[in-house]
């Protein structure tokens, strides 16, 4: 029984990693009251630019820096449009995701070949011969440590720093930080590129260490379930590590299952990450308070200092 | 888009200014234009670099009778009829679909355009002027089966397959019967990830055999994914569609491969003289359409030679994948002895052989 739950749940931490990523930087953005459903576009362009960054300079920590820097700069676009020019953020989100999609199949077209030593597993000396809990826990990549920090990190600021109460603020609403003199429009600028550095970073963790290759469409729909993880962790960074997790523990679990001769119905698990969402949302949208309490008020909505 | 179709029209004009001022031989000199339609990008191993190749060999070969002209890319769709249509609006008089989804904006295109010879790759449907043509692909997943059989260890060997198909559920069988042959202790374990592409499921997949066990695996999926966790793993992978040595240069064994250059040179050849028929082409390892990758030094000398006696046995006929008796999981007889499964058969499989663990998923 040990013997299978190890290789499940180390599987499962390594699966749900890029995802965590993600969906905690949508959550940023989307907690200073920005809806960027560019997840997607951003996570192939930060993959592109990790894979590239790292065969060009051989240091696959520079790669996965530039992967973030791209997601960033993808997210100022988005920025422009949707915040300075007032855009639908709707449809600035998913035209940036098309974009992204075009744009480093376009750049990567000379990486394709390429072949690239994968940023391979940290053994964290003494603690990983514990037994069971060593190999899940202390023989992982690096980065999978960094996503449960990022967590940590993006916990802290939104409940214990003025900060993170000012970027709340501005999404609840932005009216009302305005007036009591926060500049809204640079809050939410910040917020939206920190995601989309963390969706670089998530892409990046793809390129370089999970599958360390470049192909197109390479992240295959994890911006979306990170953005349906946003929803169905109502906002909540915990939630949305527990969500990631379990999402990526049901895949495993899955495939541990057929290769041991179980079927379990394979096409409805995949489709799981959305019909909860669904389920989230149907239950939180029941009455106007219940939103109230859950989500960003002024999601999506658009800000002119004029208001 | 416009720039394109008027240097269609343009080459279309120089054809009729042409053949007006020429006589025959100067016509002769025309060179054939073959228009290829690719699901996906190049790219550098998988199935449409593969077709990329034999597109390549088709201009060597016949070097200054035929011209050559790709779209890479291309959905399975409404897209695809877009292209294929201009494809033949440019002068291509002959065009290969190479994707199975391009079946029915071929068969619609085909009509319209009666002197373009249109050829489907693994579909079903021909018409006056469509032809098909398929690889069999089991006959080199049964040989990369016996080199399974001969060199697990633990005689568990696992296979990351994308949907349950007839062609992957043949690629599963033969592989199968192949490592029973030659190891009756052996067994199979199949992962199916419900996707032709997606390299992080592809791997997790593969993580997942290995860590129940299994020493040798393969894919029937689109990424190299697999070949590059068998190496991280230290275990051994069959590569599929292309030689994948360079992603795992250890771990990878060989690789069923395909090729299409042959044909394509036969059936250009076949259309320059005008004695080109629709028909139906399964081409295997005696046809040229499917080898073996350059196998690894780590495989024995006895287990080399032995793959190359069964591979001239498949090429003379002596040895077929399904020669009976074939038997599925439940022991029942789907072949009996002394009889060989149809190619009809074949195209129809819809179970596991003895040997494989688990359940068949159902469609």
């Amino acid at each position: 029984m040990i013997d299978l739950l190890v290789p499940l749940l180390a599987g499962t931490l390594a699966a749900a990693t890029p995802v965590i990523f993600a969906a905690l930087g949508e959550l940023v953005a989307e907690r200073s009251g920005v809806l960027n459903l560019g997840v997607e576009g951003m996570m192939l362009v930060g993959a592109m630019a990790a894979f590239a960054g790292a065969t060009g300079s051989g240091s696959l920590w520079l790669g996965v820096l530039l992967g973030g820097l791209a997601g960033a700069g993808l997210a100022v676009i988005f920025c422009v449009l949707a915040l300075n020019l007032l855009a639908n953020q709707v449809a600035c989100g998913l035209a940036l995701t098309i974009f992204g999609v075009g744009l480093s199949a376009f750049v990567g077209r000379a990486y394709v070949s390429l072949t690239l030593r994968g940023l391979g597993p940290v053994t964290v000396p003494g603690l990983s011969q514990i037994p069971v809990v060593g190999p899940i826990v202390f023989r992982q990549g690096a980065l999978v440590y960094l996503a449960i920090l990022t967590y940590g990190a993006v916990s802290w600021f939104l409940y214990r720093t003025k900060a993170g109460l000012i970027l709340r603020a501005v999404g609840e609403s932005p009216q009302a930080a305005h007036a009591i003199g926060h500049p809204v429009l640079r809050i939410r600028y910040l917020a939206t590129m920190s995601g989309g550095f963390l969706a670089g970073v998530g892409g990046a963790y793809l390129a370089v260490a999970y599958t360390p290759m470049w192909v197109e469409q390479m992240t295959a729909g994890r911006g979306w379930i990170a953005l349906a993880l946003v929803v169905f962790a109502t906002w909540r960074p915990g939630r949305v590590l527990l969500g990631a997790y379990l999402f990526g523990g049901v895949t495993i679990l899955q495939f541990h299952a057929q290769g041991l001769g179980i079927n379990l119905p394979n096409e409805l698990l995949s489709s799981l990450p959305y019909l909860a969402t669904i389920l989230v949302l149907v239950l939180i949208s029941r009455n106007y308070q219940t939103i109230r309490l859950n989500a960003p008020a002024s999601l999506g909505l658009p800000f002119h200092a004029s208001d | 888009m416009t720039t394109l179709r008027r240097i269609a029209r343009l080459s279309v004009l120089t054809g009729v200014v042409l053949l007006w001022g020429a006589t025959g031989p100067a016509r002769a000199a025309e060179p054939l234009k073959v228009g290829f339609v690719y699901v996906s990008p190049v790219g550098d191993a998988g199935w449409t670099f593969q077709h990329d190749q034999g597109r390549k060999e088709l201009e060597k070969a016949l070097n200054g009778q035929v011209v050559t002209k790709f779209v890479e890319n291309v959905p399975e769709g409404v897209d695809a009829e877009r292209v294929i249509r201009e494809l033949a609006n440019g002068g291509h008089q002959l065009i290969f679909t190479t994707s199975f989804g391009y079946m029915n904006p071929t068969i619609k295109v085909a009509p319209q355009f009666p002197k373009t010879v249109f050829m489907h790759a693994t579909g079903y449907k021909q018409a006056k002027n469509v032809g098909i043509y398929n690889a069999r692909f089991y006959e080199g997943r049964y040989l990369t089966g016996v080199i399974a059989g001969r060199m697990t260890k633990a005689n568990v060997a696992g296979y990351v397959a994308a949907f349950p198909i007839p062609e992957v559920l043949q690629g599963i069988n033969a592989f199968t019967r192949g490592m029973l042959s030659v190891n009756p202790k052996a067994q199979l374990k199949v992962i199916w990830v419900s996707s032709w592409f997606d390299p992080g499921r592809e791997r997790e997949a593969a993580m997942t055999l290995i860590s129940q066990g299994a020493d040798i695996v393969t894919h029937h999926t689109d990424s190299t994914a697999v070949v590059q966790a068998a190496e991280e793993k230290g275990v051994y992978v069959f590569g599929y569609h292309s030689d994948m040595s360079k992603y795992g240069p250890k771990a990878h064994l060989t690789a069923t491969t395909h090729h299409w250059g042959q044909f394509y040179i036969k059936t250009a050849r076949e259309v320059l003289a005008g004695s080109w028929k629709p028909g139906s082409v399964w081409g295997g390892i005696k046809d040229g359409f499917i080898k073996l990758a350059p196998l690894n030094p780590a495989i024995p000398a006895d287990v080399k030679e032995q793959v190359a006696q069964l591979e001239k046995d498949i090429t003379s006929g002596k040895l077929h994948p399904f020669a009976g008796p074939v038997k599925d999981q439940e022991g029942k007889v789907r072949v009996a002895a002394g009889q060989t499964m149809t190619d009809d058969q074949m195209q129809k499989m819809d179970f596991y052989v003895e040997g494989v663990q688990g359940r068949l998923p159902q469609q």
